[in-house]
């Protein structure tokens, strides 16, 4: 029973912190975007004037604060006499429009960097990985013969073979052979049988 | 070793069709699984679910009694059984509750527990927020990437570039931070040699995107592809299929749907959006005990995950709750509408603090004004309707036939050749016109907004007189080129987008259907809205105008016709009811549109459902043969319980174990000879009373941990089921008791009942199998497999297209 107990003890403290883990992560990732000190170039004014009279359609722009985005602090050089500047500027339709140029750089480059990351693994999978599976030609043969079968019977076998494969190296091993029939499977399933979303 | 053989056999034969219950083979391979734990790790933990009385004293004695791991779980492509899951969460509250009293770790433990479900919907608002405001960003940056780069920074869109400099009124896309491929080659930005180098730039960024897309899918996770709604509709009536919302399809899922809409294909991001929340939703239960063991919990916490999805993809939280409810989820307590909401609220915050649009915008359609609209309007817009019902109707069909084709015929056999075709033909038609350049949900926006003095695009040109402008309040006025250039162009548009998106929903790149039918609607709303409102300005005199619409006065709003265009035309297709009018109004800021919206959302409803019975997602799951037992449809046939029970009068009599005189060996040869997923016990052959049910996987798992722990145990050892162990000489091998596997409460109904009510039984339940008896004595087994092909027979539809459990 002991034994049992802490298992079950270290299973649970297991989830706690990697639950933990992973909502310091969440705050974290949301907090930088939050707390990004608004830099002058992130703010702005904009001001759009239509053509009035003989003046043509303009647009300005400036880095001031939300009280002063109106007309009057904005459009400058003012086109109009002094006493046309209130019809003037009821036309104009002034906009504050803020951004956060650091959430947006950090965005992409995580999304080129995990597209990189992906397509170098892909790259690993299909170039190097069978490179280096060559030593095991011996067993190739195996594998093939059974994975026209299905590749579960093979599952069923290495529970018994690799029964202490305790290193961290195997360990990663087996869960990338394991995942990658998962992917197998999953491909038969969509592609060869079309048996789901056809 | 005949275990393996054993095993090996009975996957193999699953494949037969005449068999009552098909599996995809048994596997004990818990590591295969992404959500089973590997047998080494777990022991215990959770009550049995039904003889919580019958062991409760002897608990701490009999430590055999305590539910093996793996026991309980599912096999892949099956249903769950809903009674057995809701059941084990109540004991397991149980549990907790009578424990909480003891100590006061105990108690927080209890509080934590009820806390849970609040703590984990918080999670995945926030999780499918960020992940929906990282697509939304990365999309806009790649889309703009097929015209130009900036220069400055490379990491800004075309807006983003030019946000800084002061650019001229009429010419707002232009300066000199951005630069267009062909200046960037080239020099300068003008001439036919310029446009052809942008037109191939245009082309091969596409083709790229869209090959890298299908290869990650196709490399890394094949259910990363198509929509992921009519999976998930099946998913959530019941219905298990492992990987579909783990984390290798989240990842390549938000990957690829940035590519694919990137790529310019006739596509949306709004269905996958739903997929990639409800993996968060399925990634997160992991953390909660409560929530990963139960697969009942699991879907609750899934229907939240889903409108958390369409929150962030609209900006209408509300809208997501209700899609949740009408679209998505099979069973909806009470309790998931607000956890829903909640999840919903905190998807929909999280997206606005990232900020993707600036301007704290959610979508980049959000539209603004709020003209009113007279009651003769009414005519236009249920001609909109109309028009939404037919497209609709016309859509499905055709996409069916193609995706029919694609399943049956050589072109399923090339994925990646298909996605280049279709992008290659998507781009080098799309890149003449300038509406079908721009990306979709910029075509919405621009459509949906209604001209003011301020706008100087080629739509809003119109004539006009400066004398009688009364600041933004324009009157109609008469429409000068630019806009009748834009109409032909627009005319152009509509053609291209009803036929290519016909062929791009269902590729195998991940694929939406809400951008595109909006955009079909809003281009063919603001074509006849702008014909109104020429005819309006022509012919005021007319008697329809004259009463509201006199000269001078602002009476018709194309923007407006636009929009009830686009929600015709999703309701066509989806056959969405309150949540499209719900999405829509949230979409637009105000309730002055209800009407017009309900309007033409009711009429094209009534016009598709006259031409065709189902939703786009309802034909797909109907395609791909899913075992999805319709909530909404009325069983109308006489036929009795009887007339569809296996076994039938020619097949060999029912399969039963017996409750205490069958050995291991014949439990085994049974196993091995038949594919059933479950086997009713009864007392004996001769008598065939009823005692319960056991199913096939636990038996195995029972069965072969029994061989291997517990000493004794041989092929001639009898299998009890009764609480005491029956009476045999001394001399006979050790006994193995599986009480409690068995379920002792299984669903029963007489050969006599109507199949009516055993229809709305296994619907209302979420029964998988349910015995029929005859005068008290067991007499056959009626599966959902054969509850769904009675239903396809009765509908002259195909029964044997139901594939799965």
């Amino acid at each position: 029973v002991f034994p049992q107990a802490s298992m079950m003890f270290a299973q649970c403290f297991q989830r706690r912190v990697s639950s933990m883990l992973l909502m310091a992560l969440l705050c974290c990732i949301l907090s930088s975007p939050a707390e990004a000190s608004k830099s002058s170039e992130d703010i702005r004014c904009k001001c759009i004037c239509p053509p009035y009279r003989n003046i043509s359609g303009n647009i300005y722009n400036k880095n001031v604060l939300q009280k002063d985005c109106n007309c009057l602090h904005v459009v400058e050089p003012m086109p109009v006499p002094g006493n046309d500047v209130e019809a003037y500027c009821l036309l104009c339709e002034c906009k504050y429009e803020e951004r956060s140029t650091t959430t947006i750089k950090v965005i992409i480059i995580i999304y080129l960097s995990v597209v990189g990351a992906l397509l170098l693994y892909m790259a690993f999978l299909v170039l190097v990985d069978p490179l280096i599976r060559k030593p095991d030609a011996y067993t190739q043969p195996l594998h093939n013969e059974e994975e026209n079968e299905d590749a579960r019977s093979l599952a069923a076998a290495l529970p018994t073979a690799g029964a202490r494969a305790n290193t961290v190296l195997e360990r990663v091993e087996g869960a990338q052979q394991r995942w990658k029939r998962q992917v197998q499977e999953q491909r038969k399933t969509v592609f060869d049988r079309h048996k789901m979303l056809s | 070793m005949d275990q393996k053989g054993y095993r090996r056999e009975s996957f193999q034969s699953s494949t037969s069709d005449e068999d009552i219950l098909e599996i995809g083979g048994a596997s004990l391979d818990f590591s295969m699984a992404d959500d089973d734990p590997p047998l080494d790790r777990e022991m215990g933990g959770f009550s049995s679910y039904n003889g919580g009385g019958m062991n409760g004293t002897s608990s701490m004695m009999d430590f055999l009694e305590e539910p093996l791991p793996g026991v309980g779980t599912y096999e892949d492509f099956n249903t769950i059984d809903w009674v057995r899951e809701k059941s084990r969460d109540r004991d397991r509250h149980r549990e907790i509750t009578s424990r909480s009293k003891e100590s006061t770790w105990a108690l927080i433990h209890s509080v934590s527990d009820a806390f849970s479900g609040w703590l984990l919907m918080l999670l995945i608002g926030l999780l499918a927020g960020s992940l929906a405001g990282l697509i939304d960003i990365s999309a806009h940056w790649m889309t703009d990437l097929k015209e130009g780069v900036c220069l400055a920074d490379f990491w800004f869109n075309h807006e983003h570039c030019c946000w800084k400099s002061t650019t001229t009124f009429t010419d707002r896309d232009k300066c000199p931070e951005w630069m267009s491929w062909s200046q960037l080659i080239l020099g300068h930005g003008e001439g036919a040699f310029a446009y052809i180098l942008n037109y191939f730039m245009y082309v091969v960024w596409a083709l790229l995107f869209s090959l890298l897309a299908v290869l990650l899918v196709k490399g890394f996770a094949p259910y990363a592809c198509g929509s992921g709604i009519p999976e998930i509709k099946t998913i959530l009536s019941g219905f298990i299929i492992r990987g579909y919302l783990g984390k290798w399809t989240l990842i390549i899922k938000t990957i690829t749907l940035v590519l694919a809409v990137s790529s310019g294909l006739s596509l949306g991001k709004e269905g996958p959006l739903v997929h990639v929340a409800c993996c968060c939703g399925n990634i997160l239960c992991h953390l909660f005990t409560k929530y990963r063991k139960n697969e009942a919990k699991r879907r609750e916490v899934l229907s939240a995950a889903a409108a958390a999805g369409v929150s962030v993809a609209f900006g209408a939280p509300i809208g997501g709750v209700l899609f949740s409810l009408e679209e998505v989820s099979y069973y909806f307590p009470l309790k998931t509408l607000w956890r829903s909401f909640f999840a919903a609220l905190v998807a929909a915050f999280t997206l606005r603090s990232i900020n993707p649009f600036g301007n704290s915008r959610l979508v980049l359609f959000y539209v603004e004004f709020h003209m009113p609209w007279h009651l003769l309007e009414l005519v236009p817009f249920i001609l909109l309707g109309i028009f939404g019902g037919l497209w609709g109707a016309f859509f499905i069909r055709s996409n069916i036939a193609w995706c029919r084709r694609r399943k049956t015929t050589k072109l399923g056999k090339y994925p990646v050749l298909e996605v280049f075709v279709v992008t290659a033909l998507t781009a080098l038609l799309a890149f003449p016109n300038e509406y079908t350049r721009m990306s979709t949900s910029e075509l919405i926006s621009e459509l949906f907004n209604d001209c003011g003095i301020l706008d100087s695009s080629k739509l809003c040109e119109y004539v006009n007189d400066f004398n009688s402008t009364k600041g933004d309040d324009l009157p109609d006025r008469a429409a000068g080129p630019g806009v009748y250039t834009a109409m032909w162009q627009l005319a152009l548009a509509l053609l291209m987008k009803v036929f290519i998106t016909i062929f791009t929903f269902g590729m195998k790149v991940p694929s939406g259907l809400f951008i595109p039918s909006m955009a079909v609607g809003a281009i063919a709303g603001r074509l006849l809205g702008v014909a109104v409102e020429q005819l309006a300005y022509y012919h005021h005199d007319w008697a329809i105008f004259s009463g509201w619409c006199s000269q001078g006065a602002d009476c018709i709003t194309p923007g407006l016709y636009a929009m009830v265009g686009a929600a015709a035309c999703l309701g066509g297709v989806t056959r969405m009811t309150v949540s499209l009018v719900v999405i829509m109004f949230e979409l637009t800021g105000g309730l002055e549109y209800i009407v017009p919206l309900m309007a033409a959302a009711m009429t094209s409803k009534w016009v598709a459902d006259a031409i065709g019975r189902e939703g786009i997602y309802d034909a797909h799951i109907r395609l791909n043969g899913y075992p999805f037992l319709e909530a909404k449809e009325e069983f109308s046939h006489k036929t009795l319980a009887m007339d569809v029970m296996r076994p039938r009068r020619s097949d060999p009599p029912l399969t039963v174990i017996t409750q205490d005189s069958m050995t291991v060996e014949d439990v085994e040869s049974i196993i091995n000879d038949t594919t059933y997923s479950g086997y009713p016990v009864v007392v004996s052959r001769e008598s065939q009373r009823l005692v319960g049910f056991v199913l096939r996987r636990d038996l195995i798992i029972s069965i072969d941990n029994a061989r291997k722990k517990q000493d004794g145990i041989v092929s001639t050892s009898i299998i009890y089921f009764t609480d005491h162990s029956p009476p045999l000489p001394p001399s006979s091998p050790s006994m193995l008791k599986l009480r409690s596997i068995l379920d002792l409460s299984p669903f029963t109904v007489t050969d006599q009942t109507p199949m009516e009510i055993v229809v709305d039984i296994f619907r209302k339940l979420g029964l998988r199998q349910c015995l029929v008896t005859h005068n008290g004595k067991l007499l056959g087994i009626i599966t959902k497999k054969d509850v769904l092909k009675h239903i396809a027979q009765m509908a002259n539809q195909d029964p044997d297209s139901i594939l799965f459990n």
